[in-house]
């Protein structure tokens, strides 16, 4: 039997006793959970958050002047702060609650794009990128007649980094690409990138959705001038997130919706707008799940980013060493440096097949193109299965996965 | 054999797995490998059926006045699904396919595990069917 507590301290079978979804058979076989790079599960103290706050103290934030109202505004920039603290960010006004990367992504585009961009300015992306952190810079470039310029990516998943050297130039406006691949876990030099794009006066966006959980994010020290990063992928709810920007980039850009909230003074001739953080977030915003994002944040820390990483590194490795044994599978991703995805194709056999068989034996992977198209046109294949990790996984479960691999690719060469 | 004999003889092989659901995901890949080989010719983007997350073709034609049907799949789940509603349809007047009502699913368990998007896919096939059958109750009448 392996042992289920890792050399970083994580006591992973009292950890999982904070998650109670994991707790639940599927097809008759316990749940094993490996979908997290889609959405990971969410403990006890963050799904107790949302219901303290509708049984307690729900009310509109900001402007109520009520008791409960006072005390909802309260939690809700509570968790501006965490945020502000969790990416050491130098001012809360620096955070914007957004619907997640998606929203952040979006928000930058359509102010910051819209604004700054001209006719034959060009954006960079990478080939590894999210078709979230794609399709944004094609409306700009699009509205704007600016092209839009791509890091090309190895066959391992590595990015070329002698490439983006040489698409960089004076035209470079916006440089767009993830800290971590969601489909092969790289993880991206972001600092030098940042660095080279500075260089010629772009400013950087960094799409931290597989990052924010796993790795430790200062984005004072990276130097990037947008870092967006999704809630319900490091153990908050769904549908909230926040972007950073730099103050003085924010400032400069024109609010993104009209509504209540982001406005000074309204009269039909002019409106005059709010101060950050509030030009940007019209409208009632998405207060429970922002307030239970301050939950997830103190999850994260509470163990330490830095034991995650090392717990979730172990259980790559193994992974990794135990998946790529099995004759006829194929690892796709084999980046130096990665996050806790494991993606891999299977000779003959369709990522589906492997999914839907996995599922029968209660195994929650990913299968598909992972929202990646161009990346997956690149390294000629339709899609893989993906198996991603977080904190409350163990070394037992790939054990099953493995299992459930061979018998799967058994039954299929018989056949 | 009606539509709905054919249907009873399924439900009845699938009871005999006892809601397994791996056994019953292993029987749907080994009906599939049983479809007649699809024609090389046949296999275009037109007889793609639209709607499938896993890629379907889908060809039909007539046998005096009963239908027949040749189908094949990229993925062997989706494959062996298609081979169900192949065995269910060959064989039927043009009438009896566009009236059928399709409630084997249901009754083997199979909706609780195929996904949604899998499960429209299904839905596809059969709509895809029965366009088919009409086609072909069109082409019959019009000989007449």
């Amino acid at each position: 039997m392996v042992p289920n507590a890792t050399q970083t301290g994580i006591q992973v079978d009292s950890l999982r006793q904070e998650f109670p979804v994991l707790h639940q058979k599927v097809n008759g076989r316990d749940l094993i959970y490996f979908d997290n790079a889609a959405t990971s599960q969410k403990p006890t103290s963050v799904i107790k958050a949302l219901t303290d706050y509708y049984d307690g103290y729900n009310a509109n934030i900001h402007r109520g002047i009520h008791t409960l109202a006072e005390k909802a505004t309260r939690a809700y920039e509570d968790t501006r702060l965490a945020a502000q603290q969790f990416i050491h960010a130098g001012h809360p006004e620096e955070i914007i609650f957004t619907r997640g990367v998606t929203e952040g992504v979006n928000l930058v585009a359509s102010s910051y794009g819209k604004t700054f961009v001209t006719a034959g300015d060009e954006i960079i992306v990478s080939a590894l990128e999210h078709h979230s952190n794609i399709v944004p810079w094609q409306f700009v470039c699009e509205a704007k007649g600016a092209s839009l310029r791509v890091i090309p990516v190895s066959d391992e998943g590595v990015l070329d980094i002698d490439a983006f050297k040489e698409l960089l130039n004076t035209k470079t406006k916006i440089v767009a690409v993830n800290h971590a691949s969601n489909s092969l876990g790289t993880i991206n030099p972001i600092r030098e990138i940042i660095r080279l794009a500075h260089e010629v006066g772009a400013v950087v966006l960094i799409d931290g959705a597989q990052a924010a959980a796993h790795l430790d994010v200062d984005v004072q020290e990276l130097d990037c001038d947008f870092y967006a990063v999704s809630a319900h992928k490091m153990y908050g709810p769904t549908g909230t997130g926040f972007l950073y920007g730099k103050k003085h980039l924010l400032e400069a850009m024109p609010p993104y919706q009209g509504g209540g909230e982001m406005i000074r003074e309204v009269t039909f001739a002019k409106t005059t707008y709010n101060d950050l953080p509030y030009k940007f977030e019209a409208g009632t915003p998405n207060i429970a799940d922002v307030i239970a994002l301050r939950y997830a944040m103190e999850f994260i820390q509470r163990l330490g980013k830095e034991n995650i990483a090392a717990h979730e590194h172990d259980l790559l490795q193994y992974a990794t060493e135990r998946v790529s044994a099995i004759k006829g599978i194929r690892l796709v991703g084999t980046a130096p440096e990665k996050v806790s995805v494991l993606s891999f194709v299977v000779d003959g056999i369709h990522p589906f097949d492997i999914g839907q068989m996995l599922d029968a034996r209660g195994i929650a992977v990913r299968t598909g193109h992972h929202c990646t198209q161009p990346l997956m046109d690149r390294l000629g294949i339709e899609g893989t299965v993906r198996a991603s990790f977080a904190v409350y996984n163990t070394k037992k479960e790939i054990d099953a996965l493995v299992e459930g691999l061979e018998r799967v690719v058994g039954f299929m060469k018989q056949a | 054999m009606s539509i709905n004999a054919v249907q009873e003889e399924i439900i009845e092989e699938f009871a005999l797995l006892d809601g397994d659901m791996e056994m019953t995901v292993f029987y749907i890949m080994e009906l599939g490998q049983k479809l007649p080989p699809f024609p090389e010719s046949e296999r275009t983007d037109e007889n793609i059926v639209k709607g499938c997350q896993s890629k379907v073709w889908l060809t039909a034609s007539l046998e005096g006045n009963k239908i027949q049907f040749k189908a094949d799949s990229n993925t062997a789940i989706t494959k062996g699904l298609v081979s169900l509603l192949v065995r269910i349809f060959n064989g039927q007047l043009p009438d009896d396919v566009l009236n059928s009502e399709l409630y084997f699913m249901r009754r083997i368990g199979m909706e609780r595990f195929i996904g949604t998007q899998r499960s429209n896919g299904f839905a596809s096939m059969v709509k895809q069917m029965k366009i088919y059958a009409l086609a072909m109750k069109t082409k019959l009448e019009v000989n007449l």
